[in-house]
């Protein structure tokens, strides 16, 4: 039974740093224009990716299927507007390693025709397993930034008994502000999500944690529910720290629960969406709509006009810089996602994806150039703002000898990266980088490892395969053997049985003749019987 | 003094008695050590080492008769683990049995393959598909790059090439500003 602190906890650790929201938040979202040309990632959350289920050439309308999940975690893409398949093939896409990777081109034909999209008056009657596959055909991915899809996340909902749904407003990384944006102008599609979710997974309890520098979004909310009479769902506000958005974090705000990197929140009864993902659960929900587009806030002091803008997936970040009043000259970096946990671009001609929350181009001064690393002084202070509780010191330490052992024993796999230890290094070691080195290095020997079993137990199964082979063949000679040697004696066991078979057809011929009455009653004569009695 | 040696005798006895049966009634199963060997090894199967196989060259090195660098496939890292496990001194890779080298897969070319099965024959995982007079493959995912289907293919149609990196297989390097 989960049980909600009265008070709501600070999480260990943790930074205050500076917003940075407001920026953005001046002006209202903004649809953004169709772009010339879409490019779709097949990959844009965590599992496998989607297979293509299109042509080039094709005529594709919005929110048509254009890849389908493959297995069990995965997601389908959908075309964000109508238009013509003009190519599949690999194009850069944002990814920390600035790799090409499988994309679908779409040319919009400017029409933005729909595929298919009904209304359903009360998404209440679905029974939570329509739900599930309304998600699933929906392609939604978890949108806070790590792209779990979402179908799967239901499914665990729906084998375990769901305690509490928890939505996660607690945009706690500095200059994101689209989740307040979507909170504050779009308060029904956020609770409505988050009513069909409780219905589908037969929540007990529904919890909206919220950071309480978010007052006017939390009263939008309010407004909402206080409108449709609902009662049983909490808002609660949570300290503003960074990284309070954390999913692990929230809860343990919320709950003081501590999940370890082994477990879910399922396993404890817990499920735990992004208020993005909850309007789009509801849009799937109500109008059968895929997850074709998301809102992104285009912020930092290299965009002249920062906002929040409603995008198609797909679209180019340089069209989207564009409809912002262009890069203003004090730009110096281009990221994708926040100053802490955001990754550098190398160029705006990649598409943005369904996990893209913002795209932020910062002045030297906002993300200064990082100084060059020097040794660790053990100061300390990487523990005291580790929101995981971790030793950042020994895991670097570590991570840097490549004892890979002993990071795991110091719990690197808790680790989320949120770069607090790294923002606070004196000595600017780049400690993030380190962990996710080492994570990588430990996956990869598990790969390594589990190939090498298949090898193992392959090459055991072609041993043993050929130790068969060869004492069949030898059981084969000794057959063809015995057979020969039989033969050379003079009595060959094929014709001694035809000259059996001979004799008896013979014998039961010659035992017929006497008896006339035999062809009559054949019966009569082949039974044992019928002599005595006669 | 024969009471004395009575009662030791007696108590030597009573405790050898238990001892015996706790051996064997108490019996820890350990891991034979050719198994822990065999664990480290990259399961290659590729012969380099001058025996038939990672297991026949584990079982040389638990009888001392092989030395722990004869892996090139392994390296360094499996030369580290295995003086780990043995606790003996790490070695440099013995020359002698080729140098480490990025996993690479074989692939067969299609235009020039006869269909000899040769190839299938030696490989030792069973990773390469076809029957006589048709187009053998490799299966990717199970070849372990030993180059064992090279020497007997006849007309040479097998080629080594380094595992494609893709997205997928990309990963963090560690960072070059490090004290």
């Amino acid at each position: 039974m989960i049980t909600l602190l009265d008070n709501p906890i600070p999480i260990p650790g943790g930074l205050k740093l500076n917003a940075n929201k407001q920026q953005s938040l001046r002006s209202p979202i903004k649809k953004a224009r169709i772009p010339e040309l879409l490019t779709v990632p097949l990959s844009q959350h965590i599992g496998n990716p989607a297979e293509v289920v299109v042509k080039v050439g094709e005529q594709v309308g919005k929110g048509q299927i254009i890849a389908e999940a493959s297995g069990f975690i995965s997601a389908s893409v959908h075309a964000p507007t109508s238009g013509t398949v003009t190519a599949i093939d690999n194009f850069f896409v944002p990814h920390p390693s600035g790799l090409k990777n499988r994309c679908i081109q779409i040319k919009p034909d400017g029409e933005d025709r729909w595929y298919e999209r009904h209304e359903l008056a009360n998404p209440f009657i679905l029974d939570p397993y329509d739900i599930r596959q309304r998600v699933l055909d929906a392609g939604i991915v978890g949108m806070g930034g790590a792209g779990f899809p979402v179908a799967s996340k239901c499914s665990a909902g729906l084998a375990n008994t769901v305690e509490l749904v928890l939505l996660n407003a607690a945009e706690c990384e500095p200059f994101i502000s689209c989740d307040e944006a979507l909170m504050k102008e779009r308060p029904e599609e956020v609770i409505e999500g988050l009513r069909v979710m409780r219905h589908a997974l037969q929540a007990k309890q529904s919890v909206i944690g919220i950071e309480d520098n978010m007052p006017e979004a939390a009263e939008c909310l309010q407004n909402y529910l206080d409108s449709i009479d609902e009662t049983d769902i909490q808002i609660i506000k949570v300290p503003s720290l960074y990284p309070e958005g954390g999913e692990k974090q929230l809860i343990y705000s919320l709950t003081g629960l501590e999940i370890p990197n082994t477990e879910l929140p399922i396993d404890h009864g817990i499920i735990c969406h992004n208020v993005g993902t909850s309007a789009a659960v509801y849009r799937a929900a109500k109008f059968n709509e895929a997850l074709i587009s998301r809102i992104i806030t285009i912020t930092g002091a290299g965009i002249t006009e920062p906002q929040n803008l409603d995008v198609l997936i797909g679209t180019p970040v340089a069209d989207l810089v564009e409809q912002c009043g262009g890069y203003s000259d004090k730009i110096d970096r281009l990221l994708m996602g926040g100053p802490m946990m955001g990754f550098t671009l190398q160029t705006d001609a990649l598409p943005v994806i369904k996990t893209t929350n913002c795209i932020l181009a910062t002045s030297q001064q906002e993300t200064p150039q990082p100084e060059p690393a020097t040794a660790c002084i053990r100061c300390g202070k990487c523990a005291e703002v580790c929101p995981a509780g971790l030793l950042p010191q020994q895991l670097y330490w570590h991570a840097h000898a490549r004892d890979f052992e002993k990071t795991e024993a110091f719990n690197l796999f808790d680790c989320i990266e949120c770069g607090c230890c790294a923002y606070v290094c004196p000595s600017h070691i780049p400690l993030v980088q380190y962990y996710r080195f080492a994570k990588a290095e430990i996956r990869e020997a598990r790969d390594v490892k589990q190939r090498a079993d298949i090898a193992r137990e392959r090459h055991e199964a072609r041993d043993a395969r050929l130790v068969r082979e060869k004492q069949e063949l030898a059981e084969r000679r000794a057959k063809h053997k015995k057979a020969a040697a039989t033969r050379k004696d003079g009595s060959d066991p094929k014709k001694d049985a035809i000259k059996a078979a001979v004799e008896r057809a013979k014998a039961r011929k010659s035992a017929l003749k006497p008896n006339p009455e035999s062809n009559r009653e054949p019966s009569s004569e082949s039974s044992p019987n019928s002599g005595n009695q006669v | 003094m024969l009471t004395a040696i009575l009662a030791l005798g007696a108590l030597a006895l009573v405790f050898g008695i238990v001892l015996g049966y706790s051996a064997i009634r108490f019996r820890v199963k350990s891991d034979p050590i050719v198994e822990k060997i065999d664990k480290l090894l990259p399961q290659t199967q590729c012969g380099q080492c001058t025996f038939a196989g990672c297991r026949p060259y584990a079982e040389a090195i638990a009888a001392g008769e092989a030395e722990i660098n004869q892996c090139p496939p392994g390296g360094a890292a499996t030369i580290q683990s295995l003086a780990d496990l043995l606790g003996v001194e790490p070695k440099e890779l013995n020359e002698e049995h080729g140098e480490h080298k990025e996993k690479m897969v074989a692939v067969i070319v299609e235009k020039t393959c006869i269909g000899c099965t040769l190839c299938i024959q030696a490989c030792p995982v069973d990773a390469i598909l076809g029957s006589a007079k048709h187009m053998h493959t490799v299966i990717e995912s199970e070849c372990t790059g030993c180059e064992l289907c090279l020497p007997p293919c006849p007309v040479d149609c097998i080629e080594m090439v380094p595992l494609a990196r893709s997205i997928e297989q990309w990963k963090w390097k560690l960072p070059e500003t490090g004290s």
